[in-house]
């Protein structure tokens, strides 16, 4: 597991918010992905997991580019994505899928399931022929668990679950190495959450895929990953091997967020210690200086506010990284306010 | 489909406690026009406008008399057995010139909607999709045009290009691209934030694979329905420029010139003018119900939208 599959050093994504009007141009800019650098080794399930509007969705789609970054680079299998033209970006896409969020929206009502499963095939030239490409949409929706007979159906004619089959098979069809789910069983009833969880598992056991599984599901991320990374305000702050994170949390966030997963079990759930952070998530338009969690932090003390915590290995398991000065202050301290912050009062 | 409907029946993937949702999804052309077949007004005016269009088609056989033919001894004869819509100041078959006069006022109307559709719909894809410059250069350039009353923009091109049928439909279809593409745009601007675009996106599709496989035919029902009632405005558009002899010139019939042509003999021989204009509300109205019989099956939530978009 040494092999890196795709890599983002300092990618950001910035939405300028507008305030509209010939008066008041400008404005203040949400950082939705603000400085991450991560690496995803072929063949792993990386979970992704964070709040809502952590940016965890906006990282998974900037990866493929889907959504343009401000700044920072992706490489995929080694060829930078940031640089390259439209043509090559198309071709490279036959190799990344993606599975979206809501199966509702993500299928085109007016097209058969055929004709949706079969657009990857038809784009990039795989299957010459009506007759070659109707065979593998069958081969394909019998890989997700769907009758073939099905594929001259509408997506109305469907249940969620099994619509985001549908979707599954889409992303699957042009063969890709990775795969970002994004949200991808956050909209299923929870029964059928788990059917779609263990069949994204065995697909990627079954095709070696490698897996970016974003989602705000702690309990799903558990289930289904090698390793874990979490997010808080456009930023990584910690990541490690599932078990790691899972069982000795080392940032304060992490913490929280795990104390927050109920256990099915009624004494041990009764005995569970919650922490409860206080006040809301900040604007990414507004972002706190130095950690971005101090405002919330149980834990913040003097260095917090002064210093951008930088990933450094912390507990026993290798590879586990938090952001964190409890470990040690490391980071680069803050020069300059950022914009749209209000300065903390000299002195 | 031969297959025994089981709702949602995928024996390989037997998904117990996931109900079979099914969301209202705007329907196909075949379902349409089954909803169309219940909404009796809509249908009988898809069934009187057919009737008109296959009367125009086979003009000749319906006319008894040339439209053309003059017979000044029978001149401005009241409706009769022989001459059921009466004869004009000639002695020329009203009835007659009222069937060419359809063919006429249909292909004008036809052919300029059908020119706005196309290069209407085109610059409100374009627009819609791209955003950005290219939406702010095409559609200033619409309002442009929009800026200008219809008929008077119309007159303008005429008298620069000079009467006659053919610049007609120029004139009505540049009057008709800003509203096409206004439709469109309106309708894409939606489309293109769906998740299926970007689904679709994120295959690899091209642009052109998008706006063509997925933006075009999700956008279409408000710019189906601005059709239709583009085709009443056109063909009253055609008459009010005929009226004022900008458009078919004589001795052709067109039903606006004949109405002209009827003015003078208004207290004489009321038939002149009161058959082509029945033939014009009949054929506006029944394109105007068409479009609102359309309008329901299609996107009903377009009502309120729509009602303020005629011209």
């Amino acid at each position: 597991m040494s092999d890196i599959l795709v890599s983002a050093r300092g990618l950001e994504v910035h939405f300028p918010v507008r305030s509209r009007g010939p008066a008041r141009r400008g404005g203040g800019v949400l950082r939705a992905v603000d400085g991450v650098d991560l690496d995803i080794y072929r063949g792993e399930t990386l979970g992704l997991v964070g709040e809502s509007g952590c940016g965890k969705s906006t990282l998974g789609n900037a990866l493929l580019r889907l959504v343009p970054p401000t700044a920072g680079t992706v490489t995929f299998d080694g060829t930078d994505l940031t640089t390259l033209g439209r043509k090559a970006m198309r071709d490279m896409r036959r190799r990344a899928g993606m599975v979206f969020q809501d199966p509702f929206a993500s299928l085109d009502p007016r097209r058969t399931v055929a004709q949706t499963v079969s657009e990857p095939l038809e784009v990039h030239g795989l299957r010459s022929g009506r007759r070659e490409r109707a065979a593998r949409v069958g081969e394909l929706l019998e890989l997700v668990g769907l009758d073939p007979v099905v594929a001259g159906r509408y997506p109305h004619e469907f249940s969620g679950g099994q619509r985001q089959r549908v979707g599954i098979a889409r992303a699957l069809a042009g063969e890709p190495d990775f795969l970002v789910c994004d949200e991808a069983i956050a909209s299923l009833d929870v029964s059928v959450q788990a059917q779609v969880l263990n069949l994204l598992r065995r697909l990627q056991r079954q095709l070696g895929l490698t897996l970016l599984f974003v989602s705000h599901d702690l309990s799903a991320i558990r289930h289904i990953s090698d390793r874990i990374a979490v997010m808080y305000l456009g930023r990584i702050v910690e990541i490690g091997p599932a078990s790691a994170v899972g069982s000795s949390p080392q940032m304060p966030y992490t913490q929280a967020l795990l104390s927050a997963v109920p256990v099915p079990h009624p004494a041990l759930e009764r005995s569970r210690q919650r922490i409860v952070l206080r006040g809301d998530v900040p604007s990414p338009s507004a972002v706190p200086s130095g950690c971005r969690f101090r405002t919330r932090c149980p834990a913040a003390f003097e260095p917090c506010p002064d210093v951008v915590p930088a990933l450094q290995p912390v507990g026993e398991a290798p590879g586990h990284l938090a952001a964190c000065h409890l470990h040690g202050v490391v980071g680069t301290p803050v020069t300059e306010v950022p914009e749209g912050v209000t300065a903390h009062p000299p002195g | 489909m031969t297959a025994v409907p089981t709702p949602g029946g995928t024996p390989a993937a037997p998904t117990p406690g996931s109900p079979i949702v099914t969301r209202p999804v705007r329907p196909r052309w075949r379902e349409t026009l089954g909803l169309l077949a219940r909404d009796p007004t809509a249908a009988i005016a898809a069934v009187v406008l057919l009737a008109i269009i296959v009367v125009a088609i086979f003009d000749t056989a319906f006319a008894s008399q040339g439209p053309n033919e003059q017979d000044i001894a029978n001149r401005l004869q009241s409706p009769s057995w022989s001459h059921p819509f009466g004869t004009d100041d000639l002695g020329r078959d009203i009835l007659a010139r009222v069937i060419l006069g359809a063919s006429v006022s249909l292909k004008v109307g036809f052919l300029s909607v059908g020119l706005a559709l196309v290069v209407g719909t085109l610059v409100g894809l374009l627009a819609g999709f791209y955003g950005r410059w290219v939406d702010d250069v095409l559609m200033r350039i619409m309002d442009m045009l929009f800026a200008f009353p219809a008929v008077l923009l119309a007159i303008a091109i005429l008298a620069i290009r000079g009467p006659g049928t053919s610049n007609t439909v120029i004139a009505i279809a540049v009057v008709y691209v800003p509203i096409f593409a206004r439709v469109t745009r309106a309708s894409v601007l939606g489309v293109r934030e769906e998740v299926y675009v970007r689904a679709s996106r994120s295959v690899g599709a091209s642009d052109l694979r998008l706006l063509t496989r997925h933006v075009l035919p999700n956008a279409a029902p408000p710019i189906i329905v601005q059709t239709s009632i583009s085709l009443a405005f056109a063909v009253l558009a055609e008459a009010a420029l005929s009226f004022l002899g900008l458009g078919t010139q004589p001795p052709n019939p067109s039903w606006g010139l004949m109405l002209a042509e009827g003015n003078e003999f208004i207290n004489r021989a009321w038939w002149l003018a009161f058959f082509p204009g029945i033939a014009i509300v009949v054929t506006v109205l029944c394109f105007n119900l068409l479009g609102d019989g359309l309008r329901d099956v299609l996107d009903p939530r377009q009502r309120t939208l729509m009602a303020g978009g005629g011209r």
